[in-house]
């Protein structure tokens, strides 16, 4: 069982992360919009998973995707942002002495918790993104409504895979 | 001392927030400071390999625009050795300009990576230390001018920090009036096909349509092209105004480049040091 978690992670690290880095860096509405869809990673690892471990995968991944964006820190920064409102949401909805779920998705949660719980951790991720990214403030409120529309654009792709999958565990 | 490890262990995912927060922070600024110590990008081999592969796809599908245009210079250059040759071939004289036909050497290169959707964008192309690419050096495209300046260079990869970049910038002219003005991108929108000069004197009549070349202060070779003035006079309030141009440059569909080599690059820099800082 353990072990099955841990390769279907592994195998949806992969996945996420080739589609960000092959299909979705490319993609993106005039120059405003951009999705980051390799955050549902993040967003689905168990519940149990120690915090230490958290935040080091975070690091992980963050780094990964800075090496391949040429970003150094950026994305790094951002994922270890995510993962804290990601501990500090669970811990305050969530019972954290009988997980009924293994997993925070959207067929274990519902659509309530889940769309909430996607939400703050997207905006805190892109909100840190960009704001690294662009690195002044003269620019503030452009970089704001990049961050807000590439928000809703990431949020839409992350509830539609997870609509996808929904339909296959509820069988 | 007990309860401070209690303390601590109780609120542990708010203190590795701390921790790890602090080291991206670090990551990132370092990153963008000139002397960059690590190179977790593109330049790393296993990122680079990466990437080369992944282009073969692309480079395939561009292979009739990228033949398209080469023939394109090809011609260009063809009509200009033509019009070198015609100059008087009975009387045979051999001009030795050593000194300003050698100054600017040209290598080309193949793009394995390119981005237009960020605020920073970074190319990465094929050459590296190993073909003489040093940071700092300037690249245009075939034909149509501007790209950007090498930033890291590898054995046999570099990264280009792209026209389409926060920190770059280019001393640019209009050809009309020789008006100058520093080229930037990303200051009112962040569309690929648009840039901006600013610093521009308010005396000067910009002309619409007008075309925009290198200057001669730039570290580009003076009268490459850069792109035309689309939209003139957006007054800052001051004694300069910016316009705004259309690039000639299609950062979209970038294939080829190439990277300039100045051979009193050198010279021109140990020269300038000598200068006391009026700063």
């Amino acid at each position: 069982m353990n072990s099955k978690i841990i390769l279907v992670n592994i195998f949806r690290w992969f996945l996420l992360l080739f589609i960000q880095i092959l299909l979705l860096r490319n993609l993106s509405f005039y120059s405003l919009a951009t999705p980051f869809v390799y955050i549902l990673f993040l967003l689905l690892l168990p519940f149990k998973t120690p915090n230490l471990l958290l935040y080091l995968i975070a690091f992980a991944t963050g780094l990964t995707m800075d090496a391949f964006y040429d970003t150094l820190g950026v994305h790094t920064t951002a994922c270890v942002t995510l993962v804290f409102v990601r501990i500090s949401f669970i811990a305050l909805t969530v019972n954290k002495d009988n997980f009924d779920e293994p997993e925070p998705t959207l067929g274990n949660m519902g659509f309530k918790w889940f769309s909430i719980y996607a939400t703050l951790c997207t905006f805190a991720h892109h909100l840190v993104l960009f704001f690294l990214e662009t690195f002044r403030l003269t620019e503030f409120s452009y970089t704001l409504l990049r961050c807000l529309l590439s928000g809703i654009f990431t949020l839409f792709l992350i509830i539609l895979i997870e609509f996808m999958f929904y339909n296959r565990k509820a069988r | 001392m007990r309860n401070l490890w209690i303390f601590i262990n109780r609120y542990n995912a708010f203190f590795f927030f701390i921790i790890f927060f602090t080291i991206g922070i670090y990551l990132t600024v370092s990153n963008n400071s000139y002397q960059r110590s690590v190179t977790v990008n593109s330049t790393n081999e296993v990122v680079g390999t990466a990437y080369k592969n992944l282009n073969v796809l692309k480079k395939y599908i561009n292979l009739g625009d990228v033949n398209d245009s080469l023939a394109a210079e090809n011609a260009k250059l063809k009509t200009e050795l033509l019009a070198l040759n015609s100059i008087d071939s009975a009387k045979n004289v051999v001009v030795k300009d050593t000194l300003n036909k050698s100054q600017y050497t040209y290598l080309s290169a193949r793009v394995i990576k390119n981005s237009i959707a960020l605020r920073n964008n970074i190319i990465t192309i094929n050459r590296g230390s190993a073909d003489g690419i040093q940071s700092g050096m300037a690249v245009i495209s075939a034909g149509k001018g501007v790209v950007g300046y090498i930033r890291d260079v590898s054995e046999h990869l570099a990264t280009i920090e792209s026209l389409l970049h926060k920190d770059t910038k280019v001393s640019v002219t209009l050809k009309k009036n020789n008006a100058m003005g520093t080229l930037v991108w990303g200051t009112k929108n962040f569309d690929y096909r648009k840039a901006y000069i600013k610093d521009v004197p308010n005396h000067f009549k910009i002309a619409l349509k007008d075309t925009v070349v290198t200057s001669s202060y730039s570290h580009f070779p003076p009268g490459i092209l850069v792109g035309r003035v689309s939209n003139t006079g957006i007054s800052t309030g001051d004694n300069f105004m910016t316009i705004e141009i259309d690039l000639f440059n299609d950062f979209s569909t970038l294939q080829y480049v190439y990277v300039i080599k100045d051979k009193l690059a050198q010279e021109q820099k140990a020269l300038e040091l000598k200068l006391p800082n009026e700063q």
